[in-house]
């Protein structure tokens, strides 16, 4: 025969415990569909690192190589270029790259040359302000935004300007030093960019 | 108001009747291959997949691609680490991360065979892993046929017979006064024993069944989890029913 | 805590007066007969069906390229390479075929109850045109991944088109917009597919339901409650025999949910291919205008009107007679409130006759459906070799024959005196479960 007296507390306890486990079910449901936005393998293969041979760049010379779909600088510096590095150094935000720029290099490029070899200079070319790609601008000589430039690199889009081992200038819109990729010479002739030195031990 | 005699009963016997014709149809899915002999595959044997590897790659890639398959996926289902696979796999100077492309262009296989060879990613699920297997244990000599091979599972295929060092050289015996092949006899053996070769075949079909779907690895293990919970909830809402329709009478 | 909801409830009542009555006039004061059973299952769970299509085939958009140079190629980017992206593939994929077959039985029920009977007629016109829309939904998304029996599928019930007469072969051309399925067919049905025949689809539900929710639910006795005593535990003016929708119906059909999971997630996760019908063997190789499939069939879903298609013959030169037949095979169903003139609904209390005619067509359209896969014509091979087509299509005619017989029996039986029926209870029969 019918129960006619509600057990309201049981019902309360079913219903909840109903509605708990059901919204793990949709928050767990949810899980591969967020997932799903993650960089495919696709995508991860296409960042994948990349090795170029530097040989053929010469001195005072910029080449240009796409990683992950970023430009990338690798710059072989001259002497004079590195000898006038100490002298911008009151002219920059962070000179040491430990402050507001702490994070816009690995370890072993946290030095003045912000690179493993002096002469090889390696840069994400994209300005710190809003992304755009700067100028490369290594000739020492009175340029319209600097009398007394000594090289590195000027961003047309707000007039950004970065020095020869791309730290930022004060005075500019850009906050932070031009960031340093991981990576590591594969030999004399070889950079492989998007790996640290102690990952491809 | 009347009331039904039993109606529990009828409603657990609906859902066992749906519940078994379930899985009566997949066994009889199962079944369907007639002629065929069975694979016997299972991609969760791992061993078994990376020798079914070093064979495709050995003797298929020359001619095949597995364009949807990568190498840095194959590592990862087939407990390989990046060396073991750039080493022992890839012999095209292809990336970790690129998927598998044969070294044939498709101008020079097109004059050769007359046809290009067709990539193998999803061969197992177009034909299924008992005709691939079937297929590799059932070339013979021909030399009516231009590449000098012929199979009686597929059939004046353009191919040309590459395991023949392993299984050794069959030659078909046809029914009398004709031209269709009774049985296949192994007239020249191989490296390999008639059951090795077998099971190398077996190796190999299993291969390409992981590499025609590599999620199957992931869905049968994530399977299991999610019947359970959905069998817990279900139950919980069963009482949860149970108890509202206490109401109703 | 209680509090700021009561006052955000209070802000919405004051400019949404119409809010809450809506509420209480759809579920907690909607009055559905209480001898609901299992039949009655299927409407909220093709509702469930409807929005895992679309959410999963939301998801699915964004990784399928739509042209007819990557589509193939993207739906193995998504099975592989897309984290999960297999796991919303085959939810999409299962739920297509969950999805007919929840709608075949939900319609059944209709059948068997008589819920197509005066004042349902506008309910069941509506889903008819929603299993018309559903069916030209599955069919544009079956050609997306552009696989072989895609292209095939694509170019046989496309060149159906043509058999109309004059205008039939401008016809054809117009809807694949080339002279065969190809880049600009895919494109066109990528676009009705991902977007016009969804917003079609829900706003018939929309109406579906609210047509229903007009006149009340039937239910498996086909009583009258709303014409019947008034006054149950809940309200001394509503049916005695009704029960608010919330929480009654809504509890049991949240069971009902929690059941048919179960079954598609052992179909996603062990068996997706569910043999070959689900995903055909053929569609995992690339659209090849020059090689048809040997075993070509349409989806599962399909089959019995394929059959009907292929079972009446041409005449006059012409084979508009089949594809008539098959268009017709769905337009009587249409008319089924006309065809069937009688006065009692359910077939608890129908004549004998009503109940062989029913069981007769269900078997007629298991059968169209067996001789349209191809199975019969395989089966037959075996048995009888050399005469193997004759007896397949003597099977599918009489099962043709069945299947229309049902409409002109039910006309009939209906109109001449034949039905004898049982006397309809006043009150509903309830299972007391």
């Amino acid at each position: 025969m019918a129960n006619e007296v509600v057990d309201h507390g049981r019902r309360r306890f079913l219903t909840a415990t109903t509605a708990v486990v059901g919204g793990v079910g949709v928050v767990a449901a949810a899980v591969p569909f967020i997932k799903s936005w993650e960089p495919s393998a696709r995508a991860k293969s296409a960042g994948a690192p990349v090795t170029v041979d530097i040989s053929k760049i010469e001195e005072g010379q910029k080449v240009t190589y796409p990683w992950r779909g970023l430009p990338v600088f690798v710059v072989n510096r001259t002497k004079s270029q590195l000898d006038a590095l100490p002298s911008q150094d009151s002219r920059l935000v962070d000179a040491k790259s430990d402050q507001g720029s702490a994070e816009q290099q690995p370890k072993y490029a946290q030095n003045e040359a912000r690179s493993i070899k002096p002469e090889w200079l390696v840069l994400v070319g994209l300005c710190t302000h809003l992304g755009c790609v700067p100028d490369f601008v290594p000739v020492m000589k009175p340029e319209p935004f600097d009398p007394d430039w000594k090289g590195g690199f000027y961003c047309p889009c707000h007039k950004s300007r970065y020095d020869m081992s791309g730290r930022v200038y004060a005075g500019v819109p850009a906050p932070k030093n031009l960031l340093v990729p991981p990576y590591h010479f594969v030999d004399d002739t070889h950079i492989q960019i998007g790996v640290d030195p102690k990952e491809a031990g | 108001m009347t009331k039904r005699q039993f109606p529990m009963k009828k409603t657990i016997a609906s859902i066992a009747l749906v519940l078994g014709l379930l899985v009566g149809a997949t066994q009889v899915m199962a079944a369907e291959e007639g002629d065929l002999p069975s694979a016997g595959t299972n991609i969760r044997d791992q061993a078994s997949l990376q020798r079914g590897a070093k064979l495709f790659f050995n003797y298929c890639v020359g001619c095949h691609s597995l364009k949807y398959v990568r190498y840095s996926r194959m590592a990862e289902d087939l407990g390989l680490s990046e060396d073991e696979v750039m080493k022992n796999l890839n012999f095209t100077g292809a990336k970790f991360g690129d998927v598998v492309i044969s070294h044939m262009p498709d101008d020079s296989a097109q004059q050769f065979f007359g046809k290009a060879p067709p990539d193998l990613s999803l061969e197992v699920r177009a034909k299924t892993a008992d005709w691939v297997y079937g297929y590799l244990n059932s070339f013979y000599v021909d030399p009516s046929r231009p590449v000098g091979w012929n199979n009686t599972v597929f059939p004046n295929a353009s191919m040309p017979f590459p395991l023949w060092e392993l299984q050794g050289v069959q030659t078909a015996v046809k029914k009398d006064g004709g031209d269709e092949v009774e049985k296949l006899e192994l007239s020249q053996p191989g490296k390999l024993t008639p059951a090795q070769y077998q099971q190398a075949a077996r190796d190999l079909t299993n291969f390409l069944e992981y590499a025609a779907e590599p999620a199957a690895l992931q869905r049968q293990r994530y399977g299991i989890w999610v019947l359970l919970f959905l069998a817990g909830f279900t139950f919980l809402a069963y009482l949860l029913k149970k108890e509202y329709w206490k109401d109703v009478h | 805590m209680a509090n700021v909801f009561t006052r955000i409830g209070d802000w919405f009542n004051e400019r949404a007066p119409g809010m809450m009555p809506a509420y209480r006039k759809h579920m907690t004061e909607y009055y559905a007969p209480k001898s609901f059973n299992l039949w009655y299952y299927f409407g909220s769970l093709a509702l469930l069906v409807l929005v895992n299509q679309i959410v999963t085939g939301i998801f699915l958009t964004m990784n399928y390229k739509t042209s007819a140079a990557e589509a193939f190629n993207s739906v193995e980017y998504i099975m592989r390479d897309v984290e999960w992206g297999w796991l919303i593939r085959y939810m999409h994929s299962t739920g297509a075929s969950l999805f007919f077959v929840v709608v075949f039985l939900h319609m059944f029920r209709g059948l068997m109850y008589g819920s197509y009977q005066k004042p349902r007629e506008l309910v069941w016109l509506l889903g008819m045109l929603i299993f018309l829309a559903l069916m030209a939904e599955a069919f544009m998304g079956y050609v997306l991944p552009w696989g072989n029996m895609s292209f095939w599928g694509a170019k046989v019930i496309i060149s159906l088109f043509g058999t109309i007469p004059v205008i039939g072969g401008s016809l054809v051309e117009w809807i694949m917009g080339d002279y065969l399925p190809a880049d600009a067919t895919l494109n066109r049905f990528f676009a009705l597919h991902v977007i016009a025949l969804p917003i079609v689809l829900l706003l018939l539900v929309v109406l579906h339901l609210a047509a229903l929710h007009e006149v009340g639910s039937n239910n498996p006795d086909g009583v009258d409650i709303k014409h019947g005593p008034k006054g149950n535990r809940w309200d001394p003016n509503k049916p005695a025999d009704g029960i608010p929708f919330h929480p009654y119906y809504s509890v049991k059909d949240l069971f009902g949910v929690g059941f048919f999971l179960v079954i598609a997630a052992f179909i996603i996760f062990f068996a997706p291919t569910f043999g070959g019908w689900f995903l055909e063997h053929d569609n995992f190789i690339p659209a090849n205008n020059l090689v048809t499939p040997s075993h070509i069939k349409p989806s599962w879903y399909f089959t019995p009107f394929y059959a009907i298609l292929r079972m009446i013959p041409s005449f006059f030169g012409t084979a508009f007679w089949g594809v008539l037949g098959m268009f017709g095979a769905i337009a009587l169903l249409f008319l089924l409130p006309w065809i069937d003139a009688g006065k009692v609904r359910s077939i608890r209390y129908r004549g004998t006759g009503f109940k062989v005619a029913l069981m007769t067509f269900a078997a007629s359209f298991i059968g169209l459906a067996l001789v349209g896969a191809g199975v019969v014509g395989e089966k037959l091979v075996e048995w009888v070799p050399t005469d193997a087509t004759f007896w397949e299509n003597a099977f599918g005619r009489v099962m043709t024959l069945m299947y229309f017989g049902y409409f002109v029996f039910l006309w009939c039986y209906t109109r001449l005196g034949w039905e004898k029926t049982k006397p309809v209870p006043e009150r509903v029969v309830f299972d007391h479960d």
